[in-house]
């Protein structure tokens, strides 16, 4: 029994924590480059609400992760014009894409409550299910975003640290005024940043209506977005840590979800407040300490070279 | 020269130079969200025809309108006390809720107190709800621990299941199997109504604050205070203001505003705790008080264009089959075109 349960919240973990870390890198790689995007749920919304839309009207779940990508990558584009074309306030224009995201998001998915998708295909390596303990349990059995998303991670990773792109919007979140001095434009790297980071959101969408729930629901990203932007912190801007942060948030969420199927005692209402708390309680635990791996110019408006 | 001596006659009188600019603003969002109708396939000049049909052209429409800014003002007055000291409360909605809750558990707890000591009691109760909710993020802040704009975020999504629980649980009234709500406010409890119409005492409350609020930021101390730790907290701190005492009550007395919204709400209008209580309240009152740079006069006639925006809501999804969250494309416009505009006041920097 203890058993089943830890394996049924490890495998609801990798699921409802692949979304989750989509959505951690677009932000690590967006923040990285100095931008702070509190419009990430309504990236994520966008990414959910154009997959799934699309994935009904033209019967291809691939199709619709695309759209979603590309959904996910324009919402943040239209942020980067806000942002770093107009140097507007960047918490007021992330929360400005917050709402955009709830309203596009309704408008679009409107018409397709309630449709039935197929969803994106799964698959499970032979040499995996062959095992004893993995064949009666849904573990390892995955569809492409899940495989992706550690790959993904460490591609992020290699791009941020190893690259000299990397470096540049780097050096663009520390002091844009050096990267401009050295003779290239920061806000450049600041936007193809937001548009991957974007991407990245998008597809995180896509994995919430085309693979984990098979529907959409408005507002039925939750706040995973703002857990996500505390999942950055919580991983001090690094894409490797962001896999266990996000692990952890998809296990508080899918402990939550067993609790539930398994008939416990406890409101659901009471269980499902678990990923808010935590993520509170991680960023008290964290404290200042986390400040310290800050980019340094994180939310400052670049008006050019002083 | 005439349109030169127009703008300068605008100038000495500050109403009809907001007023000018808002409606600057609300033209331009009104022709792009006429855009996004025509691309779903609907009508922006039958919609548009019916908001005003609806909302300004008749006495019962008007009065729907001061329904909806009673709780807008208050709303944006929350976000605007912490924003004098450079923080940002997005948790309206959750400090409503709160508000809501604990304004509930009074009227629900105390049904034999007499009017006139049940009604303050739910108010003070109505009160303390969000300044609690709003104070945790405060005290976080003022450790700095966590940033407030995070905290109060994220503290969103907790207040509503909170409430959820009580009307799903302990609160659930018995007459209410489809829809659960908490049991009727005693009348003692209730807001008394003006006029009948659904505008209750809640508006003068909350022009009570407003103008509370005025006084406050520019006739005493404290809104120096204040003014100066926004400018440059360090400094301020060097001067002997206490900062983080300042950002704990700031927070907390924003967040018990909000929380009489939600009283508002719960008292004078719906009677029972239900999940249906703000069609997004919190996040529109920062709106308001964020276009409105904080100030008062500003505020009152933002909160007048929001409520006739929130009415257009419910009347797209009533004639033209539209949901209703697709009215935060409209809200979302407005924001695009003021910080594309860059002049968002004391935030845009």
């Amino acid at each position: 029994m203890t058993t089943s349960l830890f394996v049924g919240v490890f495998a609801g973990a990798i699921l409802s924590g692949t979304s989750l870390l989509y959505a951690t890198l677009g932000e690590t790689i967006v923040e990285r480059g100095g931008i702070v995007n509190l419009g990430l749920e309504g990236v994520l919304l966008v990414g959910a609400s154009v997959g799934f839309a699309v994935t009904v009207a033209t019967k291809s779940a691939w199709l619709g992760v695309a759209a979603a990508a590309i959904g996910g990558g324009l919402t943040n584009l239209l942020f980067g014009w806000l942002v770093i074309v107009r140097k507007a306030n960047q918490l007021a224009s992330g929360l400005a894409i917050m709402f955009f995201g709830v309203g596009a998001s309704a408008l679009i998915g409107g018409p397709y409550v309630g449709a039935v998708i197929a969803g994106l295909p799964k698959w499970r390596p032979s040499f995996l299910a062959a095992l004893s303990w993995v064949k009666p349990t849904t573990l390892f059995n995955y569809d492409i975003l899940v495989w992706c998303v550690v790959p993904i991670a460490v591609l992020v990773w290699w791009i941020l640290f190893q690259t000299r792109w990397g470096l540049a919007l780097r050096a663009a979140g520390e002091s844009p005024t050096a990267v401009f001095a050295s003779g290239r434009n920061p806000a450049v790297f600041q936007l193809q940043g937001l548009l991957v980071g974007g991407v990245l959101g998008g597809l995180g969408g896509a994995h919430l209506s085309l693979s984990l729930t098979l529907t959409w629901a408005e507002g039925m990203t939750a706040g995973r977005g703002f857990i996500a932007i505390a999942l950055v912190i919580f991983s001090k801007w690094h894409p490797i840590r962001a896999i266990a942060g996000a692990l952890i948030f998809g296990g508080a969420e899918a402990l939550q979800l067993q609790l539930q199927a398994r008939g416990a005692e406890i409101s659901p209402f009471l269980l499902d407040m678990i990923p808010y708390v935590l993520t509170l309680l991680v960023l008290l635990a964290w404290g200042g300490a986390g400040r310290l791996a800050a980019p340094a110019s994180l939310g400052r408006t670049f008006y050019g070279s002083e | 020269m005439s349109a030169e001596r127009s703008i300068q006659g605008c100038r000495s009188f500050p109403v009809l130079r907001l007023s000018a600019r808002y409606a600057g603003v609300a033209a331009i969002v009104l022709v792009v969200f006429a855009g996004v109708l025509l691309l779903a396939g609907k009508d922006p000049i039958k919609a548009y025809a019916d908001t005003f049909r609806y909302s300004l052209a008749n006495f019962y429409g008007f009065s729907e309108l001061l329904v909806r800014m009673t709780p807008l003002i208050l709303t944006a007055v929350a976000v605007a006390i912490p924003s004098r000291l450079g923080l940002i409360n997005v948790g309206g909605e959750g400090q409503l809720f709160m508000g809501a809750w604990a304004a509930t558990a009074a009227a629900l707890l105390l049904p034999w107190l007499p009017v006139w000591i049940l009604l303050p009691v739910v108010t003070v109760l109505g009160f303390a709800g969000g300044a609690f909710w709003a104070a945790i993020p405060g005290i976080l802040r003022a450790r700095k621990l966590v940033n407030e704009t995070i905290a109060t975020l994220l503290l969103n999504y907790v207040a509503p299941l909170i409430v959820s629980y009580f009307i799903f649980g302990p609160w659930r009234s018995a007459e209410s199997s489809a829809y659960p709500q908490s049991p009727a406010f005693p009348e003692a409890a209730r807001l008394p109504s003006l006029f009948n119409t659904r505008i209750n005492f809640g508006l003068f409350i909350a022009l009570t604050v407003l103008l509370a609020y005025w006084f406050l930021m520019e006739k005493t101390r404290w809104g120096v205070d204040m003014r100066s730790i926004g400018g440059n907290a360090e400094a301020a701190q060097r001067l002997g203001i206490p900062v983080a005492t300042y950002v704990v009550v700031a927070l907390a007395i924003g967040g018990g505003i909000a929380g009489l919204a939600g009283m508002e709400e719960v008292s004078g209008i719906h009677h029972h705790l239900t999940q249906g209580l703000s069609p997004g309240y919190g996040f529109t009152g920062f709106l308001i008080a964020w276009l409105a740079g904080g100030r008062p006069l500003g505020m009152l006639l933002m909160t007048f264009l929001f409520a006739v925006l929130i009415s257009a809501g419910d009347i797209l999804q009533i004639s033209q089959g539209l949901p209703y969250s697709v009215v935060n494309i409209l809200l979302a416009m407005i924001l695009f075109v003021v910080l594309n505009r860059n002049f968002g006041g004391r935030w845009s920097k």
